[in-house]
């Protein structure tokens, strides 16, 4: 082993590979860049959604929706993953990663894929949604796009699998087990193989259809599509408990209260997350009640029992990590003293109560048979997922920017002040627009709609029950503060990579 | 800590806390997944499962039959149209058809409360939504699949029709109506 690759850590004490570092910083600096695009698609979609401002014309308004759900969901969360892994793997394992080389294929397989996407769909190429349901087509190189992106983020996952055989190996840690915080990105990293394949498996038929080479059924398109779209939605959980343990170790010394517990929950997400995804169809002809039954219910629920250990085991780790550092009077001292003023404590603190209250109890209800009859396709599952995956995902990704900044980029965090309100601008920003959109949605407002005041001049408009716009404004103005968390983000983000002062 | 491997051993007894959520978890998770099925058979309103493969062409073709057949017609004895659109009374109880295309749902479907009807729902072209408003009951139109909706409509009034499904540019246009008698 080269020693010259490495540093030590002054504040964890763990051994950091110089190449992995830097492959780490390119991911995460390139996440951020694509959140600020995002982001000003998000506020383009919001304000047009907002009646009061209504400012983007039809085909603007499903372009940058189509480019925020890309950017977001897509590009924003899996480059952020694809440096998790690499902390997860080659950083807390003291570990050289595996093959920076191959590190840096996938990084700029990925970017090539997201800029190729991006182009496709702001020049009006491919106004088919984030969804793209056939029949709707678009260019073929926006699929070559989303393919040369996946392609890229599976080499980095195999990355992470190699590094952890590389370390296991070379005897780089001395235990048996992995820690707790590889662990769970190991079972990100599992589920992320098996929904990038399905993914090759709907957009490779997908290009050549697009291609006029094959035919393509609508109804299988979204069996598959799904097992990649929801399963995709899984990493996006497992990376972000990941982040909650780490986020707990680093601040207050947390110990996972059972690691058997908390690992058995991680292999239940990997075993039971994929067929779940057929909740998505639970309006559609084709599949049987039965089919919908056994996927929905049985097998979901045990993913669902997983989310519950950990719903317990992260607080309580949190818990007795702070009582036992004197906090015990009564039965809230310890939340009390908790480090708030610590914006990557108070972000997954956030990002807990955002992904169990908002997110995760409307998505296992919105899931249901009967109760997805009332919730489909309207707004109320646009403001399940935002609370999922931006309250939950998007939010312990923030947070644990305020380590990455110091650790990895060795740079102390600019702005503090900033950086202190920031999750609370956002978390309180999401938690309007998700409640927001559940409550309009409620009473059947539609997702992804131009315009539901004058329906584009439909001789058949209808006017909605007048408290629709309240929650409307609601959502409104929780936009315009998770703005200001976003940018927020952006500029303390970028400002410590430029001007933060450089730490030992 | 998390961040550092585990001791040797750490497959380890539950402690009692953990034993006690873990059971009401799991308890809750079989309650909430019995509920699946068993209000499948208790419940009144259930998504249907019963499908069939259609082409677009037949689909057209059987509700221009459909149309044609039940068009209602006034004292003239001239049929009825609203925005161009013609409104049907089929019989209670009958097979009925409402085609989504790009972008309208057609024809407008005059029915008597609280009678049932199989209505069939298919696109002739991208996949739509099907949403009633008021009563925001929610399913999808998907091309090459005749979707068979048992309907038994119990307040009479004239209901909204809306695609919540993006199906092209003028997605947010397409709009219908629903007559209840």
């Amino acid at each position: 082993m080269n020693e010259q690759e490495f540093r030590t850590c002054s504040v964890t004490g763990l051994k950091v590979h110089l190449p992995a570092e830097k492959l780490i910083k390119a991911n995460t600096i390139t996440a951020v860049i694509f959140i600020a695009i995002g982001g000003l698609a998000a506020l383009g979609a919001a304000f047009t959604r907002w009646p009061a401002f209504h400012i983007l014309p039809a085909e603007w308004f499903y372009r940058v929706l189509t480019a925020h759900g890309l950017d977001m969901l897509i590009v924003w969360v899996i480059f952020f993953e694809v440096a998790a892994l690499y902390i997860g793997s080659a950083v807390l394992l003291n570990s050289r990663l595996a093959a920076p080389t191959v590190g840096w294929i996938s990084y700029f397989l990925m970017l090539g894929g997201a800029v190729l996407t991006n182009i496709m769909v702001l020049s009006g190429k491919a106004d088919v949604l984030f969804t793209s349901y056939p029949p709707l087509m678009a260019h073929p190189f926006y699929y070559t796009g989303i393919i040369l992106f996946a392609v890229g983020a599976l080499i980095g996952v195999f990355l992470f699998f190699a590094t952890l055989y590389k370390a296991r190996k070379e005897k780089t840690y001395t235990a048996q087990s992995f820690p707790l915080v590889t662990f769970g990105l190991f079972a990100a990293a599992a589920i992320a193989t098996t929904t990038l394949l399905h993914g090759a498996g709907i957009y490779i038929p997908t290009l050549l259809w697009s291609l006029g080479l094959t035919g393509m059924d609508p109804s299988a398109y979204r069996l598959v599509w799904w097992a990649l779209g929801h399963a995709s939605q899984q990493i996006n959980v497992c990376a972000m408990i990941s982040i909650w343990y780490l986020i707990g170790a680093l601040s207050v010394g947390m110990k996972p209260i059972n690691e058997k517990l908390c690992r058995t929950a991680f292999v239940l997400y990997i075993l039971f997350i994929n067929v779940a995804s057929e909740h998505h169809l639970l309006v559609d002809p084709v599949f049987s009640n039965a089919h919908k039954i056994w996927n929905t219910g049985y097998i979901m629920h045990l993913a669902v029992l997983a989310s519950m250990i950990h719903a317990l085991a992260v607080p309580a780790g949190m818990e007795v990590a702070l009582r036992k550092q004197g906090y015990t009077k009564g039965l809230f001292e310890w939340f009390k003293m908790a480090p708030w003023g610590n914006p990557a404590f108070s972000g997954a603190i956030l990002s807990i109560f955002m992904f169990g209250f908002l997110g995760g109890i409307t998505g296992v209800t919105f899931g249901t048979e009967q109760i997805n009859i009332t919730a489909h396709n309207t707004w109320r599952i646009t403001g399940h997922f935002h609370g999922t995956v931006v309250g939950g995902t998007t939010m312990a990704f923030m947070a644990v920017t305020y380590y990455i900044l110091p650790l990895i980029f060795r740079r102390e965090v600019w702005a503090m002040k900033l950086a202190k309100i920031q999750p609370w601008l956002f978390g309180v920003g999401i938690t309007l627009v998700s409640g927001g959109m559940m409550l309009a949605g409620a009473y059947g407002v539609p997702r992804r709609h131009w315009d539901i005041v004058n329906f584009g001049g439909s001789p058949f408009a209808f006017s909605w029950d007048p408290t629709v716009y309240m929650w409307i404004g609601v959502f409104g103005i929780g936009a315009i503060l998770a703005a200001l968390g976003g940018i927020a983000y952006v500029v303390v983000t970028l400002g410590t990579v430029m001007y933060g002062k450089k730490l030992a | 800590m998390s961040l550092t491997a585990p001791e040797r051993v750490w497959w380890k007894p539950i402690d009692r806390e953990e034993k006690i959520w873990l059971i009401l978890a799991l308890v809750w998770m079989i309650f909430t997944f019995s509920m699946m099925p068993l209000w499948h058979v208790m419940g009144k309103q259930n998504p249907s499962s019963e499908s069939y493969k259609v082409t677009p062409e037949r689909f057209s073709a059987l509700a221009d039959e459909f149309i044609s057949k039940y068009q209602v017609r006034d004292e003239n004895n001239a049929p009825v149209s609203i925005n161009g659109f013609a409104v049907v009374h089929p019989p209670a109880g009958s097979d009925i058809f409402l085609v989504a295309k790009a972008w309208n749902f057609d024809p407008i479907l005059e029915l008597e409360k609280n009678k049932t009807y199989r209505l069939h729902l298919s696109s002739l072209d991208f996949q739509h939504g099907f949403s009633i408003y008021p009563m925001n009951i929610n399913f999808m139109a998907i091309p090459g699949q005749d979707y068979v909706l048992t309907i038994k409509p119990t307040t009479s009034g004239e209901f909204s029709i809306l695609c919540n499904e993006y199906c092209g540019l003028g997605h947010h246009t397409m709009v219908g109506k629903l007559i209840v008698k």
